[in-house]
């Protein structure tokens, strides 16, 4: 049984449908909330602390249960990253997104979210965030 | 703090993790947002069925939480059209060059202990932290 089976297909679409809703429910998908937390220095919301705490209560013990598994229920093998250097690539990469997610207040995930909102502004985002992952495919990979 | 929202974040991570650990263990990925996305996008990728249905998943997510709560997610945005297109370009190029973002470093990269999401991490905070201090308080103060 592989992804391509119905039981996997369907198991994968529930999992974006809870992580969308666990995006939308934390306050992650509002750029005030992001920005929010991200501004120590002004009146600080501490609130994405516990998103991204209640995601690692969660994804520390349960990770290290699941890969005890030979494999997962729908696949042959698990797909884990391989690279280990922490490389000049992996630095200026996460520089950029930062300096990105402190602009906008949008990482990915809520971008994705937002788009329901059928907002401009976001719609212009959501078109950015695509046209720089195939400008670093065209020019990169 | 007056807008700290603690049970609702709470909720939202422990579901956004329980997603996480969902999809490792029925599909043996890893659920990070920027991955998923440009495996939708870039010409050329294998395995693309499965990253459309996660994402068409996220968007239905959201659709589910706006029918429920009878209006949609409060959205309040920092950035007016030139700030969104400068601003995506940067986190689309950026997760793709380090490899990651929030999902896929911040919360199924630090669960598996990895040095680089865990530095990856580090470093997307700080410069976040960084560029709005200079933008609320430096340029802000300025103007």
């Amino acid at each position: 049984m592989n992804v391509n089976s119905n039981a996997g297909r369907l198991t994968i679409f529930l999992s974006g449908l809870l992580f969308g809703l666990g995006l939308v429910i934390s306050g992650m998908s509002n750029p005030a909330k992001v920005v929010g937390f991200l501004d120590l220095a002004g009146s600080w919301d501490p609130s994405l602390i516990l998103v991204m705490g209640g995601g690692l209560l969660v994804t520390v013990p349960a990770f290290h249960l699941v890969l005890k598994n030979p494999r997962p229920l729908f696949e042959e093998k698990f797909f884990l990253p391989t690279a280990q250097a922490v490389d000049r690539k992996l630095l200026l990469g996460a520089i950029l997104f930062g300096l990105g997610w402190g602009i906008a207040g949008f990482c990915p995930g809520p971008a994705i979210v937002a788009l329901v909102s059928l907002n401009t502004t976001v719609l212009m985002f959501f078109a950015a965030l695509v046209a720089g992952m195939l400008l670093h495919h065209v020019i990169l990979e | 703090m007056e807008n700290f929202t603690p049970i609702s974040a709470l909720i939202g991570g422990l579901l956004i993790g329980g997603a996480a650990t969902l999809t490792l263990w029925a599909n043996g990925r890893i659920a990070g947002i920027s991955g998923i996305l440009s495996g939708v996008i870039v010409p050329g990728s294998s395995d693309r069925i499965w990253r459309i249905l996660f994402v068409l998943g996220m968007l239905a997510g959201a659709i589910v939480y706006t029918v429920i709560r009878g209006a949609p997610a409060d959205l309040e945005l920092q950035v007016g059209p030139a700030g969104a297109i400068i601003a995506g370009l940067l986190v689309g190029f950026g997760t793709r060059l380090g490899s990651g973002c929030t999902s896929g470093h911040g919360i199924c990269g630090l669960a598996r202990f990895s040095r680089r999401s865990f530095t990856a991490t580090l470093v997307f905070m700080a410069t976040a932290i960084f560029t709005v201090f200079v933008i609320r308080h430096v340029i802000g103060a300025a103007a």
